[in-house]
């Protein structure tokens, strides 16, 4: 917290953690995969019970569109979602002992499938807590990369080994013991560039790769 | 950061109060003061220009709970109010109010509370033709008092009760016109105090959880509030209770306000009768439409 967090962000509202929270969680799902065709969202708590009327439901259908905070478009997301045409459905859903503002987004695009659980948390910080069921807490202030990766010996040292950048978090889990694959979270200090992304994508035991890329000027 | 110990460097090193608040910034957060006063400098644009694009305008906000009420003020000739007052009140009311409809806004501290310094800074730019330079250090006095509030308490109606919303926002603004006019940093702690004190122990009861009743008037009221300390500090009065004092004092009254008066939308006006009744009517209105 610092001049810049106090005196800002500028932003949409009328809510930091009913609508910027909301459409930062979505925007996740957007640097991870593009603009997904379909999504669904799944409204836990104070989010189901009061989305209306903080347009929590537009700022969602923003970040998945890839609108930033500040957008003007942000209210106009369901007119513009159809010029993509994303198709979009929401519903209430308990998602257990989580947070009260929590959303779990499922996103489909061609042959992906990915299901992001995220919170918002109070004036519009946001923790991504699930990436395809894998709990993690991310706070989208990071750069992190996702990969689903086949669960072998040595798999997680040939990732780590493509890395240049101090990393500050891993998580790893079994996500398909049959088909012996797993999913693994790393969270960066800062940005990589393309020569690790290509020497993750060279390595066999990478089946998807996704960079969550800190943009610029997200941070000073 | 203690306010004390901001006017103390800034009493021993002789420095602007402004470049005191960034290079502490720095040494708090390592950004280089540079980027910070270009970033708040953008931060205050985006108010300046929202808040011309909205004066007085009618707005259809999400629950239409609010909307014509910046539009009504702006149309009266106020009976004995200032037209410092009177701009910076219309200004105020109508970033609420665009809050409320999904316009864009700068949530300083907070959205809830967005109102309160666009209303002094037009104010202060249109009534008092002041420079952006000279708006700018203002500006930033203001957000360096804001930050003591949040390092050393808290920003969140949710943790601490609208006190810690408007609370702040009127602290901020107050000190933002108080340091505009004296370059006191001494006078703007006392300003800066009063506000607070002035405010303290408001409770977070908005009608249904949504931003628009009580919050928006609230920031019409609250900017008065700003200006009347301001006033008052100017002319020399002090706070007997130093400002970091105030601010524990805030703290703790947060913590010691019931979960019902905090953001839940349970006590205050939130619990009224008339309230329940209309929120009814709002949710039976969505459920028709969906």
């Amino acid at each position: 917290m610092g001049l810049l967090e106090v005196s800002g962000p500028v932003m949409i509202g009328p809510s930091s953690s009913h609508t910027l929270g909301a459409l930062k969680i979505a925007r996740f799902v957007y640097k991870l995969m593009g603009i997904p065709q379909r999504v669904n969202f799944v409204l836990h708590g104070s989010f189901s019970m009061t989305y209306y009327g903080h347009g929590t439901d537009r700022a969602l259908i923003a970040g998945v569109l890839g609108m930033k905070p500040d957008s003007f478009d942000v209210k106009d997301s369901y007119e513009i979602a159809k010029m993509y045409g994303l198709m979009y459905s929401f519903e209430s859903g308990d998602l257990g002992d989580v947070h009260p503002n929590t959303v779990l987004i499922k996103a489909w695009k061609d042959d992906l499938y990915n299901e992001i659980e995220g919170s918002s948390i109070g004036g519009g910080a946001i923790k991504i807590t699930k990436i395809n069921g894998v709990e993690c807490s991310l706070t989208g202030d990071f750069p992190a990369i996702v990969i689903v990766n086949k669960d072998k010996p040595g798999a997680l040292k040939e990732i780590l080994d493509c890395l240049s950048v101090n990393i500050a978090n891993v998580y790893l889990r079994r996500i398909n013991a049959l088909e012996g694959i797993a999913l693994t979270i790393i969270e960066l200090d800062e940005n990589v560039d393309d020569e690790v992304l290509r020497c993750l994508k060279r390595l066999d035991n990478v089946v998807e790769l996704y960079f969550v890329k800190l943009e610029e000027g997200e941070l000073l | 950061m203690t306010f004390s110990e901001l006017l103390e460097i800034s009493i021993s090193t002789n420095l602007e109060f402004s470049e005191v608040i960034l290079a502490q910034e720095m040494m708090e957060t390592g950004r280089d003061p540079q980027k910070v006063k270009k970033a708040l400098r953008k931060i205050m644009h985006v108010m300046l220009e929202e808040a011309e694009k909205n004066y007085g305008k009618e707005f259809n906000t999400l629950t239409n709970l609010t909307g014509n009420n910046g539009a009504k003020l702006s149309n009266a000739v106020p009976y004995m109010m200032s037209e410092f007052n009177h701009v910076a009140t219309v200004v105020a009311i109508s970033m609420g109010e665009s809050n409320a409809s999904m316009g864009r806004i700068v949530a300083c501290p907070t959205a809830g509370s967005c109102g309160v310094m666009p209303g002094a800074l037009y104010a202060l730019k249109y009534i008092k033709k002041a420079s952006d330079d000279e708006l700018l250090k203002s500006f930033i006095v203001a957000s360096g008092i804001g930050n003591v509030v949040a390092k050393r308490a808290t920003l969140s109606g949710a943790a601490g009760g609208c006190q810690a919303e408007i609370g702040t926002a009127t602290a901020m603004a107050s000190s933002m016109i108080t340091y505009y006019f004296s370059r006191d940093p001494v006078k703007v702690g006392n300003a800066a105090a009063i506000s607070l004190k002035s405010l303290m122990g408001l409770v977070c009861d908005p009608v249904g959880g949504f931003v628009e009743v009580p919050c928006v008037k609230r920031n019409g009221s609250a900017v008065n509030v700003a200006i009347a300390c301001a006033e008052m500090a100017l002319a020399g009065i002090e706070s007997v209770i130093p400002f970091d004092d105030v601010v524990n004092a805030m703290y703790n009254v947060g913590k010691s306000l019931p979960e019902s008066l905090r953001e839940t939308a349970i006590g205050g006006i939130a619990g009224t009768k008339s309230a329940q009744e209309i929120v009814e009517k709002i949710r039976e209105k969505w459920d028709s439409k969906n």
